[in-house]
């Protein structure tokens, strides 16, 4: 790329007054971010749409059934309770993808965080804050833990993180499989519905709205605020974005690729330690094979993607799956198949990455001319 | 010789955002001639190849092939109107063979089956007509850089060019394979074809070419010929009349040793040495410049300095030992760095100016509140720097990559010097960017080496080797080969050691 320069240096006078700090620039992208994300929601219904008349069935009732969804308050806490795990999950990912480490192993670390959590917390008996902490300190841990194999893996061994984290899932499953049949399991109950032994009355998080609404959705939104301020405005947060943007520019000025690395999957792990705590602490009360709320951690990396790994873009990208996933028995109802509601979430998923990607782009392009416009008005006066 | 041009450019325009590459292009390649375009780096001779080639189509003006004028939408465009390029970094697949690289794309053959006994002829042809002779069953893995670069040649005039652009392409070759090369390029141009040649090498463009198109800051300024213009001419043409001096070697050196570097050893990758048992000694005051074709070492050395790549021998900065120290570390300790390639080693391009700025220092207590980034004061910081510096942009929150390629380079300078380092190590600190922008670049480093600073000069500039420098240390194939005074050396002298063929007298 040739590199002229398109202005004559003209280092003051002119230029003083264009030097004016100005935030304009960060305003004007989120907001972009925002409406796009907007657009390409809106070309998924429609592409939902005619998806839905293709195959026969009435694509206004279906919006009817979602619009009538919106306005129930049962509905909108279900979204809300929905949301929550996927809030932590798409953190996980997100704290990962600060600095393009793809953490695709959130399954494995939630479900070994919520059985080591669990167990833990069937043992434990305490007074009812430190009962609860307590067993949100072993989700953490845990879940770090396990991340942190993958960390180990990549700055020993330089195994890629996106082998080691899918493999580590596999294993996860077997080994949860191992320790639950062997030494967890609640034996006094019987039949499918087997569990760890149920947790004391003092370590449940009680509900916001009773029955509808865990007290873990408020926690989901606080981890969602110190993500962004970590990330955004520590120091720590921007080697962390610094290591994202180039990786060889951040070393080059003393940033340790390594100990960023191995920081970063241990937060993301200890984030994705949480995934499962609203049904730990709020819903079963134990871990449970069948209990125990699976897949949240694929969701998660379709969250982040959605949210473009912006905290605010990942609590909207949540609640918006939230909400399509409690419309689908809704939808069932209208004779929407469940998995038409898949696929549409799929679709909203891949129209918000292109959509978003092409405004970047165009994004990129205009600041740059205006940067050229702005000086070339500032040398001219 | 025909009279109707090879190839006419009127006048070619081409922007990017933020930049104009290319503007009032003019160019006039006679047929069978070798035409030499030259320029410094970043004048925008890339980017007029890319245009000639198809890579991206002009914003204005036109193209004229053998008097006919065209419209290249892309590479295959170009090669169906003949021209072929060889770009200075070769596009062969090692594992394939000669043959099958050569035909890689043209295969001759009917049905999908390759025809290889008549490629082989072809090909044999093509070679007897450049004179030139390759094994053309051998995988291209095991042939060195010249043989290469001549697999690249035949394969372009395998898909008939009869006009060649060769982009620098004696930047990777040594000294014997350049003679090679120019030999094949006579054959070439005796044998009907035209060569575009694109150097910043002043001695083999005035040695090799025909005619000279010189390009300065996005356009053609001058044509001319090797027969009506010397070597200090050529230059005055390239960077323009207002040429500003890297003079100014009043230094005064202090006794106080600040760089020592002790027998500095780094692995390369194929076991042998990329520097081997390099020693420097610089003092306070004083600038040690590092001369060398690029690739001989360089790179490592200052990385190894940096601590990015493992090394063995001694490194201390005024007195302590940093051998085995982080790169943070050694910044802490006063090493300061202008790195290579701003772009992959410098820079966060879609990070705000103030980000930019901010990287490397983030630990200053300065720059911070508690854990959190004091953002007011390293922007306030940003704006003293682009004031001071004279970094053109709107302000401090544009995004890197908004700016022009001299003004994130005085952004980094600005970065860097504001540290206030004992030692600097600067790698091609002017580069590819601007006159104005490179004397404001020199004079910072000046001032800062008047205060006392230790500076290790990389440049494959020798005018500003020759002027900045207070003793030039030569680097051929990872060795320090030669300790060269300035005052004693003229830049050919200094050329003719880059390329080792003074090794045997190195003092």
């Amino acid at each position: 790329m040739s590199e002229t320069a398109t202005a004559p240096s003209r280092p003051s006078g002119p230029l003083a007054k264009i030097l004016t700090p100005s935030r304009a620039s960060g305003l004007r992208t989120s907001g972009t971010t925002l409406a796009s994300s907007l657009i390409a929601v809106i070309i998924a219904l429609g592409i939902s749409a005619v998806m839905l008349f293709i195959t026969g069935k009435d694509p206004v009732t279906a919006l009817t059934t979602i619009i009538d969804t919106a306005q129930n308050t049962d509905k909108l806490l279900e979204m809300m309770r929905r949301a929550t795990p996927l809030i932590f999950s798409a953190t996980a990912v997100a704290i990962g993808f600060k600095m393009n480490i793809f953490n695709i192993g959130v399954e494995g670390q939630y479900l070994f965080a919520a059985l080591m959590a669990a167990e833990a917390g069937s043992h434990l008996s305490l007074p009812g804050p430190l009962h609860v902490t307590a067993i949100l300190v072993v989700a953490l841990i845990s879940g770090a833990a396990w991340a942190g194999i993958s960390a180990f893996l990549k700055v020993r061994k330089n195994i890629h993180e996106v082998i080691s984290t899918i493999m580590l899932n596999y294993i996860a499953l077997s080994f949860i499989q191992w320790l639950f049949n062997s030494f967890f399991r609640d034996d006094s109950v019987e039949g499918l519905n087997i569990k760890t032994t149920i947790i004391e009355e003092s370590g449940r998080l009680p509900d916001l709205v009773e029955g509808r609404l865990n007290s873990m959705f408020i926690i989901a939104l606080i981890v969602v605020a110190i993500f962004w301020v970590v990330v955004y405005r520590s120091t720590f947060g921007f080697k962390l974005r610094a290591s994202g943007y180039n990786a060889t520019a951040a070393s080059t000025a003393g940033i340790s690729a390594t100990k960023m690395t191995v920081i970063a999957l241990l937060l993301s792990g200890a984030v994705a330690g949480l995934v499962a705590m609203q049904s730990v602490l709020g819903e079963t009360h134990a871990y449970g094979p069948s209990a125990t709320p699976i897949q949240l951690g694929f969701a998660g990396i379709t969250v982040a993607l959605l949210g473009r790994n912006h905290p605010v873009g990942i609590v909207i990208a949540a609640l918006l799956f939230g909400f399509l996933d409690s419309t689908s028995a809704q939808l069932q109802l209208a004779d929407v198949p469940n998995s038409i509601v898949k696929v549409m979430q799929a679709i909203i998923v891949l129209t918000v990455v292109i959509v978003n990607e092409a405004a970047v782009r165009r994004t990129n392009i205009k600041t740059a001319e205006r940067a050229r416009a702005e000086l070339a008005a500032g040398s001219g006066a | 010789m025909s009279s109707t041009p090879a190839v006419e450019l009127r006048g070619i325009g081409k922007r990017f955002p933020g930049v104009i590459a290319n503007y009032n292009v003019d160019l006039n390649v006679r047929a069978g001639t070798i035409h030499a375009i030259v320029g410094e780096n970043g004048a925008g001779k890339s980017t007029l190849m890319k245009t000639l080639y198809g890579m991206q189509e002009p914003d204005s003006g036109t193209i004229s092939v053998e008097g006919a004028e065209r419209r290249f939408k892309s590479p295959s465009d170009a090669i169906n109107a003949g021209i072929g390029m060889v770009h200075q970094h070769f596009m062969l697949a090692d594992n394939l063979t000669v043959l099958e690289n050569i035909i890689l794309g043209s295969e001759p053959g009917r049905r999908g089956i390759i025809d290889s006994k008549q490629a082989r002829t072809r090909i044999e042809e093509i070679m007897s007509a450049i004179s030139t002779d390759l094994d053309l069953d051998v995988p291209v893995s095991e042939l060195g850089v010249g043989e290469r670069q001549r697999v690249e040649i035949v394969k372009v005039l395998f898909r008939g060019a009869r006009i060649l652009i060769l982009d620098e392409p004696t930047a990777v070759l040594v000294p014997e394979e350049v003679d090679e090369l120019f030999v094949t390029l006579s054959s070439l141009v005796n044998d009907g074809a035209t060569v575009i040649f694109i150097s910043h090498k002043l001695d083999e463009v005035l040695q090799v070419s025909n005619d000279i198109t010189v390009m300065r800051q996005g356009t053609t300024v001058a044509e001319t010929t090797p027969g009506s213009i010397d070597r200090s001419g050529l230059a005055e043409l390239m960077v323009g009349s207002e040429l500003p001096s890297p003079e100014g070697r009043t230094s005064d050196i202090k006794d106080d040793v600040r760089l020592n570097v002790e027998n500095l050893t780094v692995m390369g990758f194929e076991g042998r040495p990329a520097v081997d048992g390099a020693s420097i000694t610089i003092r306070s005051g004083e600038i040690v410049g590092i001369a060398g074709v690029e690739g001989n070492g360089q790179y490592e050395l200052c990385a190894a300095l940096l601590g990015l790549v493992p090394s063995t021998g001694t490194v201390t900065v005024d007195g302590a030992d940093l051998t085995k120290a982080t790169t943070r570390q050694r910044h802490d300790a006063g090493l300061a760095y202008i790195p290579f390639d701003r772009h992959r080693e410098g820079l966060m391009l879609n990070a705000p100016l103030w980000e930019n700025t901010l990287l490397g220092r983030e630990d200053e207590d300065q720059f911070g509140k508690g854990p959190l980034v004091d953002a007011a004061s390293i922007r306030a910081y940003t704006v003293d720097i682009i004031k001071r510096f004279g970094v053109l942009t709107p302000n401090e929150t544009t995004p890197a990559f908004a700016l022009s390629g001299g003004n994130q380079q005085k952004l980094i300078v600005g970065r860097t010097l504001t540290t206030n380092p004992g030692v600097l190590v600067a790698a091609h600190p002017t580069r590819g960017i601007d006159v104005g922008a490179q004397a404001a670049v020199w004079d910072e480093i000046r001032r800062a080496r008047d205060n006392g600073m230790a500076v290790l000069l990389v440049s494959a500039d020798l005018e500003e080797l020759l002027g900045l420098s207070d003793s030039i240390a030569v680097m051929f194939d990872g060795s320090i080969t030669a300790t060269l005074n300035p005052d004693d050396v003229t830049a050919s002298e200094l050329g003719s050691y880059m390329t080792g063929a003074h090794e045997e007298v190195a003092s």
